[in-house]
């Protein structure tokens, strides 16, 4: 692998900008003449809006202008939109209810954007804010999905009866029901997957400067996918053509699913710029972010597993009913379909699955995919129900799996999906291995004795990363294709920049990438520079979600270092008069095999510049393009070990332990991909254990600032024994799987089937607070 | 409008600012110097931490006059030249950062935990320490062991023991 190539251990090369305090998010960017915005917002979950009175506010200090979503509609700024297109099962397309970037006649959840202020300093903004005058009407409400549907309930779209944006299914019905019908033992169970907040450190913020002399926008945005927020801004909310909007995605400081969206806070700041002939930055406060970045999660399903005498799963029926809050967010209606509901066969070989998903508008935030999207929700409902099925069948619960893992690859679910490779047997060993699991009864018995509860649990999760080929999703109803660019340029001197569709925002591209081309040609990654981020400078690429930068992103980047390297040799053969078919790339030199003759990199890639010896006919220079569409999703896999111990007088559990074995196929960066395993986990232990988005009845979000919803801390969370056992990917050129959420997917089940272990109960809601468990336990003494 | 004047990464500076302008605003907006990070408005997070006179203090929480006649240093004025401080270098070996925003905070904040241990720490103190300051991206696991690996080195080697990887 060489010390810097692939599988090395290698120490992050944008860590030195991090660590000194260089990094550049869209916060730290300062514009001459630069503005501020501050959004009014909707303090209703739902209301007629009858008059806004901007007259006041126009009139303080430093104030530049205040505007409205009337203003912004007869500019003909666009309403936005839901990407995927999900059909109901009768035929019809998904409601979607009108998203206007400045609500207009209504607001629909509290923290609904209604009018935006701009002045010289943020705090003149926010006094400005103050002075505005919305008079509204207030409307009845409905926060929980079921009650959405229930009939009478308030109506948030007219678009939408009752509230049902569509009521989609998959699989065999007659099959599934066939199958519980005629089991031996059926588990039926209520799954509730709890609604988070995403809560990347660094809030959203967008910063829009027209130029009037070029009829040019720049808008600098916390994106996870720049170019696909200047193509929904071009193409769906008007805001400019594409060759005169210029989309910049700098560090970006985490994103997890929330900053894929385009939201209507950059739709404005670009409007509101031209609108002004001021550039116009906003940055959202954390409770601003709490209260308008998209939410996770959020789905209530019924579910029926059917067994057979052997204890093999026949059947599974699944009904979902799915929040999608007030808005239908770009990506939405993918998550709790697509996302969701194709890997409900888990790792087991199911002959018979049905699944019926109703996806819900409330008054509540938009929700949209969140690390896992739609992955968590089934893995947690799959390892649950396993759990409480081994429980009531009396059987173990890794024996229960293990007998229904499937072992012949490929295999095609039920579901759509077709898995490729997969050894999830080892996975389980592995964990069981790690964890000790055979010596747990005397570390449960020792814990009894201090009189506290020890409980273990596990979890065998599944996902799919890469979502494709784009032929794939496109008849799914996906708006976008699903593959990714990448242009290799080698200067003159040798050195390379990879410019690349994906990008970073705590993943560690410029290194991982910059790894690959040192093991292809031999140059220290210092000499290969990683380029992202920005559309003026990186061609049309589809960005970063989903674990796809790996699998996807950087397959890319392969094949365009293919071509480069067919080039390089051709010149090569030539300056060294060699058949190319003999010419090697070794340590960056170019060596004729077998022989002393070489060409060191850098004088090939000069000699392809200076063009004074080319063979006849080439083209002068060295860069290459390539697109990537894979073939097939990908799929990572795993099992999962948490051990808990819990004090019944205080509630308070505390993870002992928790193991990982994932497979994700070849890996670049271990190292880096450690790291994604731990951030993972910790966020599905802080949904497992403490985080919730609350909404009281009337729609005010209670847990909106980190004084009320619980981020995990440091000393909430164990240190974690990660491992991996890899069977390569055979559907890309680097067999890499991806890693980015598998550590939120696989975690929520394994912890709460550790505390409902402790606690001798079927089940216990999340999060598992100490409050909760506390409860559960002494309900459970008397 | 208030007159502040204090020492900033050595340096004297001045300023007339609005009396309620925070620590945090003055260093990012009027100083320039954008290390420091803002990530609420509750003094949860812990991203703005910086040293005032020596001692690691959200500068979120205090007003940019409070702060007059003190020596403040932000993560841009932690260590000098090319050298990494030890604890910089050690985030970076163990990998202890992945977006970076919280990082400039936690690296100000672990320094003066380690300053105000000079007996060592162990895991259980390091992630008690921590309260103040959260991550989303690592889960801690990578912070805990970067900051007991740069309290060992600054007890073996003095400061400047530790240099960049």
């Amino acid at each position: 692998m060489g010390i810097e190539g692939i599988g090395a251990r290698v120490a992050r090369k944008e860590d030195k900008r991090f660590i000194t305090g260089s990094g550049r998010y869209v916060d730290d960017m300062v514009v001459p003449g630069m503005k501020h915005a501050v959004f009014v917002r909707s303090p209703h979950a739902h209301a007629e809006i009858l008059s806004i009175d901007v007259s006041a506010a126009k009139k303080m200090p430093g104030v530049i202008d205040v505007l409205t979503g009337k203003q912004l509609k007869a500019d003909g700024i666009g309403n936005l939109i839901c990407g995927w297109m999900i059909h109901s099962k009768d035929g019809t397309p998904m409601k979607m209810g009108a998203w206007s970037p400045l609500a207009v006649d209504k607001v629909r959840y509290v923290g609904d954007a209604v009018v935006v202020v701009v002045a010289d300093t943020k705090g003149q903004a926010r006094d400005a804010a103050e002075a505005v005058s919305v008079e509204y009407r207030e409307l009845p409400s409905v926060i929980q999905a079921v009650d959405a549907l229930k009939a009478g309930a308030p109506q948030i779209h007219a678009e939408a009866d009752n509230n049902l944006i569509f009521d989609w299914e998959i699989g065999d019905a007659k099959a599934a029901d066939e199958a519980v019908k005629a089991a031996a033992h059926v588990t039926k169970i209520r799954i509730v997957n709890n609604r988070l907040v995403p809560n990347a450190m660094e809030p959203r913020a967008a910063l829009g400067h027209y130029d009037r002399g070029d009829d040019h926008t720049t808008c600098w945005t916390t994106s996870q996918n720049p170019h696909v927020a200047r193509l929904v801004m071009s193409a769906f909310y008007n805001v400019a053509p594409e060759n005169k909007l210029r989309v910049i995605a700098p560090d970006v400081g985490g994103g997890f699913g929330s900053k894929i969206y385009i939201y209507p806070e950059e739709v404005v700041c670009c409007w509101a710029s031209k609108k002004t002939g001021v550039p116009v930055k906003w940055v959202a406060d954390r409770t601003e972010s709490f209260l308008s970045d998209a939410h996770g999660r959020d789905h209530v399903s019924e579910v029926e597993m059917a067994f057979d005498k052997d204890n093999r799963i026949i059947g599974l029926k699944v009904d979902t009913i799915a929040n999608l809050g007030a808005y239908m967010s770009l990506f939405s209606s993918c998550v709790p379909t697509y996302l969701y509901a194709t890997l409900l066969s888990g790792q087991y070989n199911i002959p018979a699955i049905h699944a019926n998903v109703r996806t819900v508008y409330t008054n509540t935030a938009p929700v949209d995919a969140y690390r896992g999207a739609g992955r968590p929700e089934a893995t947690y409902l799959l390892e649950r129900t396993m759990e409480v099925a081994a429980r009531e069948l009396g059987v173990s619960p890794a024996e229960l799996r293990r007998k229904n893992f499937i072992t012949q690859f490929p295999h095609q679910t039920p579901v759509i999906m077709n898995y490729d490779a997969g050894d999830y047997a080892a996975s389980l060993d592995a964990a069981m291995k790690a964890a000790d699991y055979a010596g747990f009864p005397a570390r449960r018995d020792s814990a009894g004795a201090k009189g506290m509860l020890r409980g273990i649990g596990m979890s065998c999760y599944i996902e799919a990363c890469g979502i494709a080929p784009s032929a794939a999703v496109g008849s799914l109803g996906a708006g976008v294709g699903l593959w990714e660019s990448a242009e290799v340029r080698v200067n003159a001197v040798g050195t390379i920049e990879v410019l690349t569709g994906s990008h970073s925002h705590g993943q560690g591209h410029e290194t991982t990438f910059a790894q690959l081309v040192n093991s292809r040609f031999g140059l220290p990654i210092d000499q290969v520079s990683i380029v992202h981020g920005d559309t003026d400078k990186v061609q049309m690429g589809m960005g970063t979600y989903g674990s796809r930068s790996g699998a996807v992103g950087m397959s890319a980047i392969v094949k365009a270092l293919d071509k480069v390297e067919a080039k390089a040799k051709k010149i090569a053969a030539h300056l060294l008069e060699a058949d190319e078919g003999d010419i090697v790339i070794e340590d960056g030199t170019l060596k004729v095999a077998g022989t002393d003759k070489n060409v060191p990199w850098f004088q090939m890639a000069l000699a392809a510049y200076t063009a004074h010896n080319l063979p006849s006919g080439m083209e002068p220079g060295l860069k290459e393009t390539a697109f990537y569409d894979p073939s097939n999703f990908t799929f990572p896999a795993g099992c999962y070990i948490c051990e808990v111990e819990i004090d019944p007088d205080t509630g308070i559990t505390e993870i002992v332990q928790f193991v990982a074995a994932d497979d994700f196929g070849n890996i670049i960066n271990p190292m880096i991909v450690e790291g994604q395993v731990h951030g993972g986990i910790a966020q599905g232990i802080g949904q497992a254990l403490l985080e919730g988005a609350v909404y009281d009845d009337t729609g005010q979000l209670l847990t909106a600032s980190y004084m009320d919803y619980t981020m995990p801390r440091a000393s909430d969370l164990p240190s974690f024994q990660v491992s991996t056992s890899n069977t390569p990917c055979p559907g890309n050129p680097l067999g890499m799987k991806g890693c980015g959420e598998a550590g939120a997917i696989g975690s929520p089940p394994a912890v709460i089937n550790a505390i409902t272990d402790a606690l001798g109960l079927r089940d216990i809601a999340m999060p598992a607070s100490p409050q909760t468990v506390w409860k559960a336990a002494n309900s459970a003494k008397h | 409008m208030s007159n502040v004047s204090l020492v900033l990464n050595g340096r004297s500076v001045s300023a007339e600012v609005e009396d309620r302008t925070l620590l945090v605003h003055f260093i990012r907006e009027n100083q320039g110097l954008t290390g420091t990070h803002v990530g609420c408005d509750t003094s949860q997070c812990g991203a703005c931490v910086v040293h005032v006179d020596g001692k690691a203090v959200k500068s979120c929480s205090m007003l940019a006059v409070q702060a007059s006649g003190s020596e403040v240093v932000t993560i841009e004025g932690l260590s000098d030249g090319a050298d990494l401080h030890p604890v910089q270098a050690a985030f970076r070996e163990h990998h202890g950062l992945q977006c970076g925003f919280c990082t400039p905070g936690m690296i100000m904040a672990a320094t003066d935990m380690i300053r105000r241990h000079p007996e060592g720490l162990d895991e259980k103190t390091v992630r008690a320490e921590l309260e103040g300051n959260i991550c989303r991206c690592t889960g801690y696991h990578n912070i805990v062991k970067a900051i007991l690996a740069a309290s060992e080195a600054m007890a073996k080697g003095g400061k400047g023991a530790a240099k960049a990887a």
